[in-house]
């Protein structure tokens, strides 16, 4: 571990009001434009009033980096968030598959996989959400107690987690 | 051209021709989008036969558009209009959510719909693909059946064209319940459950195309704009003022499901008998128990007034709506003598899933309720059903009748205007004292009696969207509620509750000049823009037809009921005077540029460049 203090990005689904500044943000400042396929935050509503904003949470161990036939994937040891490199990127797919959320995505016009990148380490989507006061998305100090490997989960499947708290076991079958 | 997609598309749904059709920048300086559009494509296409033009028939247009700052100005949403077939004019009639920001990513503005599908349809919208496709499996399904079934095809279908790019957000519908299918003239545009394009009755309009629901996913970004930057610290501003707002975003509007009875006085009661209550068990602390979500929003709102309720037990286990907000509270709570929170939330629910306005709905169902305590409508006549002030069953049960237009539910599913007339006819009674309308539309659940509450006189007798509470007209015409403001978020198209802020209200002159590079300032708003609109809006509304039209003198007017004095609550014994309205709408008449008649002047409409609508109007001004 470095000597920095690294974050994650702990999340709260049931606090999310569906808002999307966190895509806002995000695609301002990584793509300089407003773009919601494109943020490395993306709020899926399977089901109206169950949004749940899926990104990277960072596994300790990495499969999406393990799993780049080019080496286009490094950690980056300053935040520990998954860096993709463009011009080495091929656009496999291989990091999607290797994931547990399903959470990279290639972009939308260009051939290499997106996924967040802390922003550095002070992501701009927590500071929205911070801001607005609904800390759905919030940054933590990383430690190495933490799994945060329970965090990468399909949107079906984090769909179904929270619908039965907010809506009751019968809406456990509605994805 | 920058802030816009570019496009728009032209759906025939008799012949099942998709095309592209742009306007010329000229045309879009001039009406924007949203409202002010879809008031120059109507007139342009429809203006010379409107009086002829059923509102239900393959021949007028359903129009879903957006505008040039739909995604960047906070709240975004999309303007549903057409024909009204409660109006007969035209109503500009916005729902929130995500469809709109997906419409504008695939590379389109808006979307304009002709004709008829032989078969239920949905229309399905990737990117640049776009496919009429079956819709026969979910015809007949509520919101959330519907909803259900078709984002999974959707993101099925997605899954296949994108494969090995990973997952793609489902795609954003907007769609009908069972009473658009059945061409309710109170039917709603509705989109992620529990919201809706509830004034004018669009969505008895798509329903009379067989048009089940549009999808659409766009993966590419919201358009270019003049200014990005700017724009960037334009919405920091606007969501600086909005996050202060605390009792919006405490509450909502479902805070003054109590308050505006208990205090304001202006809230329909038994419809509109009364509009003053003091029921505790009404309290915005009654529904928070059944709250699941304190904040729900939809792209780039701060103020995230929603709260998603749910029943979880009991007999109306089940039920998930948002809060709900004050109107559905109002005309689904007091005004059908209904004052528990979960009865409330049950209604509303069921008005989604079907696919109701909750504002027309419970108007008429006040309206029946009514007449069934006065004796005029006898539980033989409501098909066994009691409409019972409180007795919420029974209103379910004339609810799920009117949408499907079952019995007395087929004269009700006309709105209370027309119903109004039809058992006037049939009963040999007058009923038409108990109809709280203006122009055919459900007036909001705002009175003006009392005095407090928000609408002035001239509000709801000079609405070119008749009983619109959120498109009022109002002196002086700079007001800051004033329809010529409302045309403004109507076409831009976004939310007017994140700008009741006066420095984030000022800061859109900026934005509009910051996304499209326009230079309109408020004075070119108000005077010329704005105008135009409102003054094809009212010839078209005069226009009127096929089945009804209004007549300014009759019908610029406050409803029969609220000239009677209040009998209850604080301001008991209050009433409006008969000369004061008279007296409002000749003022507003000249403010706007109407003749004593009401009839949009020759030398103002020439002014403006509308010399067709002048000549189209002059037939009126020889009926004086």
């Amino acid at each position: 571990m470095s000597e920095v203090e690294h974050v994650w990005i702990a999340r709260d689904y049931v606090r999310c009001s569906g808002c999307r500044r966190c895509e806002i943000v995000c695609s301002l400042s990584h793509e300089g434009k407003i773009w919601p396929e494109a943020s490395r935050v993306r709020v899926f509503m399977l089901v109206p009033g169950i949004e749940v904003p899926h990104l990277c949470t960072q596994c300790h161990d990495y499969p999406c980096v393990d799993a780049c036939p080019v080496d286009a994937m490094s950690v980056s040891k300053e935040t520990e968030a998954v860096l993709v490199d463009k011009e080495k990127c091929i656009a496999c797919g291989k990091c999607i598959d290797a994931c547990p959320g399903k959470v990279p995505f290639i972009h939308p016009i260009e051939n290499y996989a997106v996924i967040c990148d802390l922003c550095g380490g002070e992501p701009k989507c927590v500071k929205a959400c911070t801001e607005g006061g609904w800390n759905a998305l919030q940054t933590l100090k990383r430690e190495e107690t933490h799994s945060f490997k329970l965090y990468a989960k399909r949107p079906e499947e984090l769909t179904r987690d929270v619908i039965v708290q907010l809506y009751g076991d019968e809406w456990k079958e509605a994805v | 051209m920058l802030g816009y997609a570019g496009k728009f598309l032209e759906v025939d749904l008799s012949s099942g021709n998709v095309k592209e059709v742009r306007f010329s920048e000229k045309i879009l300086r001039q009406y924007m989008g949203g409202r002010a559009l879809a008031v120059k494509i109507l007139w342009d296409r429809l203006g010379k036969r409107w009086e002829n033009i059923d509102p239900l028939g393959p021949e007028n247009l359903l129009l879903l558009l957006t505008g040039p700052l739909t995604g960047f100005a906070p709240g975004g949403r999309l303007c549903a209009s057409g024909k009204s077939p409660q109006s007969n004019g035209i109503v500009g009639s916005t729902v929130a959510g995500e469809f709109p920001i997906e419409l504008r990513c695939a590379g389109y503005d808006g979307l304009i719909f002709t004709g008829k599908a032989e078969r239920p349809v949905y229309l399905f919208i990737k990117d640049s693909d776009v496919e009429i496709k079956d819709a026969s499996h979910v015809w007949g399904k509520d919101a959330k059946e519907t909803l259900r079934v078709l984002v999974k095809e959707g993101r099925s279908e997605l899954e296949s064209r994108y494969k090995g790019k990973g997952l793609w957000k489902e795609p954003a519908a907007v769609y009908i319940g069972p009473a658009g299918e059945s061409r309710s003239r109170i039917a709603a545009v509705t989109a992620k459950w529990a919201h809706a394009a509830g004034y004018g009755g669009y969505g008895g309009v798509m329903g009379s195309k067989n048009l089940k629901a549009v999808l659409a996913k766009g993966t590419g970004p919201l358009p270019n704009v003049a200014d990005m930057k700017r724009v960037e610290d334009i919405i920091d501003l606007i969501l600086r003022k909005d996050f202060k707002s605390t009792t919006w975003r405490r509450w909502g509007t479902g805070a003054a499901g109590y308050d505006v009875g208990a205090r304001v006085s202006s809230e329909p009661v038994r419809n509109w008998q009364e509009e003053w209550h003091d029921e505790k068990t009404f309290g915005v602390n009654e529904f928070e128990k059944f709250w699941v979500k304190k904040y729900w929003g939809d792209f780039g709102c701060p103020t995230t007034c929603l709260k998603l309720a749910v029943v979880r037990e009991g007999p109306l286990k089940g039920a998930i709506t948002d809060n709900p907000d004050y109107e559905n509270q109002a005309y689904l709570g007091p005004n059908l003598g209904i004052f528990k929170a979960e009865e409330n939330i049950y209604l509303t629910a069921l008005i989604d899933d079907l696919g109701l306005c909750g504002i027309q709905a419970g108007n008429v169902l006040g309206f029946a309720a009514e007449l069934y305590q006065r004796g005029i409508l006898t539980k033989k006549d409501l098909g066994g059903v009691e409409p019972k002030w409180g007795d919420v069953q029974a209103f379910a049960a004339l609810i799920k009748m009117i949408a499907e237009r079952r019995g007395i539910g087929d004269v009700l599913a006309e709105g209370t205007h027309r119903a109004a007339l039809m058992i006037s006819k049939t009963k040999r009674v007058d009923v038409t004292p108990y109809v709280i309308t203006a122009k055919g539309i459900g007036i909001g659940a705002h009175g003006i009696r009392s005095g407090e509450d928000y609408p002035a006189l001239e509000s709801y007798p000079c609405s070119v969207q008749g009983g619109d509470h959120t498109s009022t007209a109002f002196l002086p015409l700079d007001h800051e509620n004033s329809e010529l403001r409302m045309v403004l978020y109507d076409s831009g198209v976004f939310c007017w509750f994140n700008f009741f802020n006066e420095e984030a209200r000022d800061s859109l002159w900026d934005l509009i000049e910051a996304v499209t590079g326009w230079k309109i300032g408020v004075e070119e708003w108000l005077n010329v823009t704005a105008r135009r609109v409102l003054h094809i809006q009212r010839a078209v509304l005069l226009l009127g037809g096929p089945d009804l039209k209004w007549t300014p003198e009759t019908h610029d007017d406050i409803p029969a009921r609220w000239y009677q004095p209040l009998g209850e609550g604080p301001y008991k014994g209050k009433a409006v005077d008969r000369s004061k309205i008279q007296e409002a709408r000749k003022e507003y008449y000249e403010a706007i540029g109407w003749d004593e008649n009401g009839i949009p002047k020759s030398e103002e409409l020439k002014r403006l460049g509308l010399d067709d609508v002048d000549k189209r109007v002059k037939k009126l001004r020889e009926l004086e």
